[in-house]
């Protein structure tokens, strides 16, 4: 049975389309079948960090609206074989997605892959509502301060609220997802602390991507981080946070890129 | 988050022209039974009346000074509702124990002993998650406790006290419906405001002592205080 999951945030900027794009590739290179789907209709940038920008014909309004069929608008990663991408439409509107649209897409992408992963566009309006209307779980992306922190926990209350499996009474599975993580600066205060976003949240951590310039330059080349440099301290922190999606358990750290140290200084466990 | 509808019983007062004529009369009434509209909601009827807004406005202070507070306008033309006037209420009943200015009710009649005593539902509101940021708890018929903390840019209104056993982040309001003697108490004070019956002090206002501890506000003598609990 598929998972759908959506990556969200309220606040924009904070690592949503870069964390899609590298779970999304960590659980294919796991052997998983993954659609990662972009929701921000009109500002998509997935296709870009996946480097399939040149490749699209259809996107997802078109199969909402009965333009084109599913196949027809994803597009298999040249890299690795198990990842599709159903990019959005950059010349129409949020409003173009239709509720019943949405759900029919969603079911479909259900029947043909382990994982769908809808990347969430920031806000919390309609197109944000639209993509965590039927997952099963989220991942909430949050920079360690505090305007990320508190966009995060209003999207929480609508995670809990606004989606078609707490409407039924059901709870929907949460992770949060630390990125720009500078272990330094956290160290002298100039950051919230893992503890405080913790503290804030009450929602269990998935993981801590570290500050990196390789993450830029990822996006850059348009290559999940997980694929161009899966050695990087990036990369290895998304490859562990993939691998507790899917259920192993995987000590938790703060993946560096300088040598060791760091990794002895803030090695913690899941909360 | 659950709503509930509720029916509640109140006093209709029906003014009549001239204004001070009515009120003269009324002031000559309650000098008789000072304390029968104390706490009690009132409910203005406005049917087949002329008053205009600023009017009605004047009337609903002229009765505030009187301490008979009321909570809803009946009868109301569109034209003679401001949004700063209290809501239009539809749908009211006629009660059995109507009360008329003419025959005041003998306060000595034992009609309540005698009905057998009935279950009171317990005015309180539990809430076992956290407060999300956005959310706003609005419970104006007691007391409400929070089992997990409330988050920067949530809210809780509140008509008796509020108790938060996680970290107070957000605003409480307590005693919204004119208790002064709701308090809020929480075990970690990072509030953005509190504020008891109106009464309210910003986070920029707090002694920065009092904050992130245990601390309970109170009020004294319409001065809102706060003390840490540890």
């Amino acid at each position: 049975m598929a998972k759908v999951l959506v990556v969200t945030s309220g606040k924009g900027g904070v690592g949503k389309t870069t964390s899609t794009a590298a779970l999304g590739a960590a659980l294919a290179q796991a052997g998983q079948k993954v659609a990662v789907v972009d929701f921000d209709v009109g500002l998509r940038n997935l296709d870009l960090v996946m480097g399939a920008e040149r490749r699209v014909v259809f996107d997802l309004v078109n199969v909402v609206q009965g333009i084109a069929k599913l196949p027809q608008a994803l597009i298999r990663d040249k890299r690795v074989e198990t990842l599709w991408l159903l990019p959005a439409s950059q010349t129409r509107d949020k409003d173009a997605l239709t509720e019943q649209g949405v759900a029919d897409v969603i079911k479909e992408l259900r029947r043909q892959f382990d994982w769908v992963i809808c990347d969430s566009p920031a806000g919390i309006e309609r197109g944000a509502t639209l993509a965590m209307r039927f997952a099963d779980a989220a991942v909430i992306v949050t920079n360690p301060e505090v305007s990320s922190v508190r966009d995060s926990d209003r999207i929480i209350g609508l995670l809990d609220s606004k989606t078609e499996k707490a409407e039924k009474g059901q709870r929907i599975e949460k992770h949060i997802l630390i990125t720009r993580y500078d272990a330094q600066r956290a160290a002298r205060g100039e950051m919230l602390t893992i503890e405080d976003v913790l503290e804030i949240l009450s929602t269990p951590l998935l993981g801590i991507i570290p500050e990196s310039e390789e993450v830029l330059r990822a996006s850059n080349v348009g290559s999940p981080i997980t694929l161009s440099n899966a050695g990087s301290a990036a990369a290895r922190a998304y490859l562990d946070a993939a691998r507790r999606l899917k259920g192993d358990t995987v000590p938790m750290s703060v993946p560096s890129d300088r040598k060791g140290l760091f990794d002895k200084l803030f090695g913690r466990r899941a909360a | 988050m659950r709503f509930r509808g509720r029916s509640f019983m109140a006093f209709v007062l029906t003014p009549a022209p001239p204004l001070p004529g009515w009120l003269a009369e009324l002031d000559k009434w309650t000098r008789n039974s000072p304390d029968f509209f104390v706490g009690r909601p009132i409910i203005l009827d406005l049917a087949n009346s002329a008053f205009d807004q600023s009017e009605i406005s004047e009337l609903i202070t002229a009765l505030g000074k009187r301490g008979i507070r009321i909570i809803g306008l009946e009868g109301a033309r569109p034209d003679q509702l401001d949004p700063s006037l209290p809501p239009l209420l539809k749908g009211g009943r006629p009660a059995a124990d109507d009360a008329t200015l003419a025959a005041p009710p003998d306060q000595g009649t034992t009609a309540a002993a005698s009905q057998p005593p009935q279950r009171q539902e317990p005015s309180s509101l539990l809430i076992e998650n956290p407060i999300r940021s956005g959310q706003s708890v609005i419970f104006p018929h007691g007391d409400v406790t929070v089992l997990g903390s409330v988050a920067s840019g949530a809210e809780i209104v509140a008509g008796g006290s509020i108790h938060v056993y996680g970290a107070l982040r957000g605003r409480a309001m307590a005693g919204s419906t004119g208790d002064t003697r709701a308090r809020i108490f929480c075990s970690k004070n990072e509030a953005e405001l509190v504020s008891i019956d109106g009464y309210y002090r910003t986070a920029e206002e707090m002694d920065a002592t009092l904050r992130s501890r245990p601390a309970q506000c109170w009020l004294n003598d319409r001065v809102l205080s706060i003390a840490a609990l540890d």
